[in-house]
């Protein structure tokens, strides 16, 4: 029981730090505001315990104090929303170029999909130094990803992706645990977040015969038949995909929304009330047909497809890996 | 003393009538506080083995004292009999009930049979749930978030929150009545400042009680619909948003936890003057407080969905106003310090327990601090930390007050004096017990220990024992008090009128008082908490 | 702000005006007043949940709440609502006959008010006849034929939330009109036995103030629901 004794969890993202000075700065705070009142009350309870002949003296309040006590608090009250939410911009705002990797959770493990193609069950590997962003989505009940050792939490909703960013900065293996309850073995819904030095990951990369996840969503794309809508040329009956990903869409019915992952995901489910301007509401419901992994391949693609390729060669038929970005060299397809 | 034989037979709200019938029919405001006090008593021990349960499972890491579905449903049920079942009644429906009218004055609540009523409802609700108990339970966690609840859960959800929809009704009857009583029963010269300060806080818990219970309400009628119909309201497989919940779930069971806190407060502001024998510091300020914790607490909600999906911009606002709620609740901590300052300070048990309630409410409302900041909560979320805070502020907070409340009152209500020794004895088991049991939990969430697990990495047991270890001794503190107040009420010492020679209406009658509270009604020439003219007990001649 | 207090000792009386804990007529008729208001208060937040869940909903997905609300029967809502305010008229004239001490009048009125009740929620059974039979009702048997609406597509799982507000909203004040029903069946009985003076009223007035929030809860429900894209 006392082999492995931790009163602090380690720090091992470049976020974690910062989190923690806040952290420790309100520990400091509070220990001295504890301090302050106790001994105050422990000093009062004995200086002014009861004796004979001794009067309480009746102060009837001190607007001075009162507005005193209330502004300073306030003060440092906003001081701490604003260190807090500073970091929590940061928190919520994945850096440009990150590399990104998929979630499915579900009842009661976490699946990964790296975009080079590896998945993986209950386990994250991870390269130290590189920007990770994870695209998460759950097959049933509400989730929440969570590692304690880079100080981040998101929960992960049915329905939709939610975002989560890191950058781990200390090679080892870290706790994975799923933080929103979820049923029966939620508390076995925990692994492992494994940083690896980057030739140890490329050497992990490279085990086994694996299919860049945007390849698979390409092989997909042609099997369900989006590919004879969605062409990329002026005459499909579906919108052109290239380039869409992160741009401005204009909807049927007036609203204009930026297809981001959850745009693209919602109209491979269900695309009513989300049909383009112009085009008409033709396309098959896919909800049900796929799963969540099968989807991220797809959106996976239609993100690849945001970059033209050099040398002239047709989007749609050749795919760039996204995962450009996690290495120091890109891989040529 | 002849004076005790006086009193014995003197008629008064308990020996007026006899029979359960008197009982179970009466429309007095005194009796049903006792009916609530039988009531909630029962709950609190049903929820209070819950947690030993608890906290017996968790001292080894595996999960191996009872099955992963049953520890889901122990913490489920803990945590919604302790909240709707005790804790939301508590004060409020028996020291509220049983003060309300006597401290200002009246002879009842403006409707006596309606506060007949919400016992009664609150009684349906009990049998309700503990029945849904009996048959298998329910496993969702006490927030009933979807769409686990509507969809995924096998557990009697339906049964669960029909149970708590009813006890809803019951506590909007009791603060309706508070709000009519308080506006309109005010005994002559009873102005709206020179009301004790424990009216202020039921005035503003019964605000709370009114207007966020219905949000609850009809929540729990769309869960219960969706769960039965399939209808998808806040299922995404259906088209629904499982964030809609969340959002209509909060903005009442956010300002439900001051509905547990402020009436504590309100017995805090009345013990400590009287036993430093001084007026409150600030009593405007004290009152103002209570008013905008009712306030602010319905504009905060979100603060327990920073990580649930919403946007960022929302977050930040919420974060904000989560942190001006913080400000009236620092005031009061103040103003009680404030209030001690060059008093005449006497450490009877009522009074440990307030400094018990200044010292844990501090530490856990500071460690809302923490949750508040947007950064810290992204990591503490969902942990051990959470659980920490909220019971400082309802077990060392509320709870403690209720205490304090039930003490210093209990002369009054009984009759009867408890035993002084035993009671600080308790006191400071229950002090000691409590810091034990949730002070690692601080540790455990830093370190990432998540809520609601059956079974945990093997290097977070060190802190689970020394928890569990705080909870049996917490346990026996709560024991002990249940075993003296019925021990006093056959062999107590007879309490005088006015005991500890306290200031409020309520201590000039008779204890217990008469049933309709007073031999002809007052007239009030004085301001509230009237110490320069109060004697301190020793130099008062016993009355009668 | 009190009543000031005209005798100090308990009055022993049984006479309803004047119950044993007040201390003159008038704290206990504004206390009674002001108790019904509360209440009031506490149902707006009640309905206002689900407000609120429709004006999320409909917002997001407006063309299938059109759909949906073209679909309801727009004659026979009307017609609910000129029978709701024909009833609060009743119900405020029986509140001017219990101020007037006339008896017989305060009765007819009162039963007047029942019948248009009745009449509400005998129309409402209609409506929800109708949508059972097209299957409009949620659940394993819900279908909803159309597929388009002004050229815009209709999503058939939104078009299934319309309808579960619609007939949780609806419910809720079919509910709600019942408990009405059953409490003016109380006040004409009363009313008939001569309970209701001109010194004591107050059932009549507050359970006035319960019908008014029922009928004026029907007035948002009816364009809301019905009302949302009336072009034909």
């Amino acid at each position: 029981m006392f082999d492995n004794f931790p009163l602090w969890p380690t720090q091992a993202s470049t976020g974690a730090a910062n989190v923690d000075a806040l952290y420790v700065f309100l520990v400091v705070l509070s220990g001295f505001m504890c301090v302050s009142i106790f001994s105050l009350i422990l000093i009062f309870a004995i200086k002014y315990r009861r004796r004979a002949g001794v009067a309480a003296e009746q102060i009837e309040g001190s607007t001075h104090l009162e507005i005193t006590w209330s502004i300073i608090p306030l003060f440092i009250f906003l001081f701490i929303f604003s260190w807090g939410a500073f970091i929590y911009f940061q928190e919520r705002t994945p850096p440009r170029g990150a590399a990104e990797v998929y979630v499915v959770a579900k009842q009661w493990m976490w699946k990964v999909q790296h975009e080079e193609g590896q998945r993986e069950i209950n386990e994250l590997h991870v390269p130290v130094g590189r920007d990770i962003k994870l695209i998460m989505t759950s097959q049933d009940a509400i989730h929440s990803f969570f590692v304690p050792a880079f100080r981040i939490k998101q929960d992960v909703l049915p329905g939709r992706y939610t975002t989560l960013w890191f950058r781990a900065n200390k090679p080892g293996s870290y706790q994975l645990f799923c933080a929103q309850y979820c049923g029966t073995s939620h508390s076995a819904m925990i692994g492992q977040i494994v940083v690896m030095e980057p030739r140890d990951y490329e050497a992990w990369l490279g085990g086994g015969p694996v299919v860049p996840l945007a390849v698979s969503g390409q092989k997909l794309f042609s099997e369900m038949g989006c590919v004879t809508c969605h062409r990329s040329d002026a005459q499909g009956r579906g919108p052109n995909l290239v380039g869409v990903f992160g741009k401005p869409v204009a909807l049927e019915d007036g609203r204009t929304v930026t297809a981001d992952e959850n745009y693209i995901r919602q109209c491979i489910l269900n695309s009513r009330g989300q049909v383009v301007k112009g085009f008409p509401a033709i396309m098959p419901v896919f909800q049900g047909l796929l799963s969540e992994e099968q989807v991220n391949s797809l959106v996976a693609y239609v993100k690849s497809l945001a970059t033209p390729q050099p040398g002239g060669q047709q989007a749609g038929q050749t795919v760039k890996t996204a995962s450009a970005a996690t290495q120091p060299e890109a891989k040529v397809q | 003393m002849a004076t005790a034989a006086v009193t014995q037979e003197r008629e008064n709200y308990l020996n007026a009538e006899y029979g359960i019938k008197s009982w179970l029919l009466t429309v007095d405001h005194k009796r049903i506080a006792l009916l609530y006090l039988m009531s909630i008593t029962f709950f609190f021990f049903v929820g209070g083995f819950f947690a030993l349960l608890i906290r017996l499972e968790l001292l080894t890491p595996a999960g191996d004292l009872v099955s992963a579905d049953t520890y889901n449903k122990l913490f489920t049920m803990h945590g919604q009999v302790m909240i709707f079942f005790f804790l939301i009644p508590s004060i409020p429906a028996v020291l509220g009930n049983f003060l309300v009218p006597l401290m200002i004055g009246a002879k009842d609540l403006a409707f006596p049979r309606i506060n007949l009523l919400s016992w009664y409802l609150y009684v349906i609700a009990g049998v309700l749930y503990s029945h849904c108990i009996l048959t298998g339970g329910v496993d969702t966690g006490w927030t009933f978030y979807t769409p686990f609840s509507t969809a995924f859960s096998n557990t009697k959800v339906i049964e669960a929150g029909l149970a708590i929809f009813v006890a809803g009704f019951s506590s909007i009857l009791t603060g309706l009545n508070f709000v009519v009583t308080i506006h309109r029963m005010r005994a002559p010269g009873m102005t709206w400042s020179r009301l004790p300060l424990f009216i202020w806080a039921h005035y503003a818990t019964s605000i709370i009680m009114l207007l966020g219970t219905p949000v609850l309400a009809i929540t729990l009628v769309l869960v219960v619909l969706e769960r039965a119909f399939h209808l998808g309201i806040f299922d995404p497989a259906l088209g629904g948003d499982p964030l809609l919940f969340q959002h209509l779930f909060w903005f009442y069971s956010h300002p439900a936890v001051y509905i547990m806190i402020l009436p504590s407060m309100g017995v805090v502001t009345e013990v400590i003057p009287c036993f430093s024998r001084k007026r409150i510091f600030g009593y405007k300020f004290v009152a103002m407080s209570s008013i905008m914790i009712a306030v602010f607490g319905f504009l905060v909600w979100a603060h327990h969905m920073f990580v649930a999906g919403i946007s960022l911009y929302s977050a930040l606002v919420f974060s904000l106003l989560s942190y001006l709620v913080a400000v009236p609740s620092a005031i009061k901590v103040f103003n009680w310090t404030a209030t001690m300052y060059k008093g005449s300070i006497t450490f009877s048990t009522p009074m440990l327990y307030a400094f018990g309630f200044i010292g844990l409410f501090t530490m856990g409302g500071l460690t809302g601090l923490f949750l508040s900041a947007l950064g810290v909560d992204v990591h503490v979320h969902d942990t051990y930390f959470v659980i920490a805070h909220f019971h400082y502020i309802m077990v060392g907070g509320a709870v403690m007050g209720y205490m304090a409340g039930m003490h210093y009152w209990w002369p009054k209500i009984s009759g009867r004096m408890y035993p002084e020794g035993w009671g600080r004895l308790a006191a400071l088991i229950v002090f000691l017990g409590f810091n034990l049991t949730f002070f690692p939990q601080f540790i455990l969430g830093y370190l990432g220990m998540p809520r609601r697990y059956w079974q945990y990495p093997p290097q977070y047991q060190v802190l689970h024992v020394l928890s569990t270890a705080g909870s049996t001794i917490l346990a026996v503190g709560y024991v002990l008090p249940m075993m003296y107040f019925l021990w006093s009420m056959r062999y107590g010492k007879i309490a005088p009128d006015n005991p500890w020679g306290a200031s409020g209406l309520e201590w000039m009658t008779t204890s217990p008082p008469p049933t309709f509270n007073f031999e002809e009604t007052p007239v009030v020439t004085w301001e509230a908490y009237d110490y320069a003219n109060i004697p301190a007990p020793e130099e008062a001649p016993i009355e009668r | 702000m009190s009543a000031s207090s005209d005798s100090p000792v308990a009055v022993e009386t049984h006479d309803l005006a004047l119950r044993h804990h007040f201390a003159t007529k008038e704290q206990q008729r504004e206390a009674a007043s002001l108790g019904m208001w509360l209440f009031l208060s506490t149902e707006i937040m009640f309905f206002g949940g689900m407000f609120c869940a429709y004006l999320i909903y409909r917002r997001l997905y407006f063309t299938e709440f059109a759909a949906g609300s073209r679909s309801l029967n727009v004659t026979l809502g009307a017609i609910n609502t000129a029978v709701l305010i024909c009833s609060s008229l009743t119900v405020a004239l029986g509140v001017r006959a219990a101020q007037m001490g006339k008896r017989k009048l305060l009765v007819v009125l009162m039963l007047l008010t029942l019948v248009f009740g009745l009449a509400f929620l005998g129309i409402k059974g209609v409506e929800w006849t109708a949508k059972f039979k097209e299957h409009h009702v949620p659940g394993a048997s819900f279908h909803f034929e159309q597929t388009e609406l002004d050229g815009k597509s209709i999503d058939p799982q939104h078009i299934q939330l319309y309808f579960s507000l619609y007939f949780a909203m609806t419910g809720m004040h079919a509910l709600h009109m019942i408990i009405g029903v059953g409490m003016f069946v109380y006040l004409t009985y009363h009313s008939w036995k001569g309970r209701y003076t001109p010194d004591y009223y107050t059932p009549v007035e507050n359970g006035g103030l319960y019908w008014h929030f029922v009928d004026i809860v029907w007035i948002y429900l009816f364009p809301l629901l019905y009302l949302i894209d009336l072009k034909k």
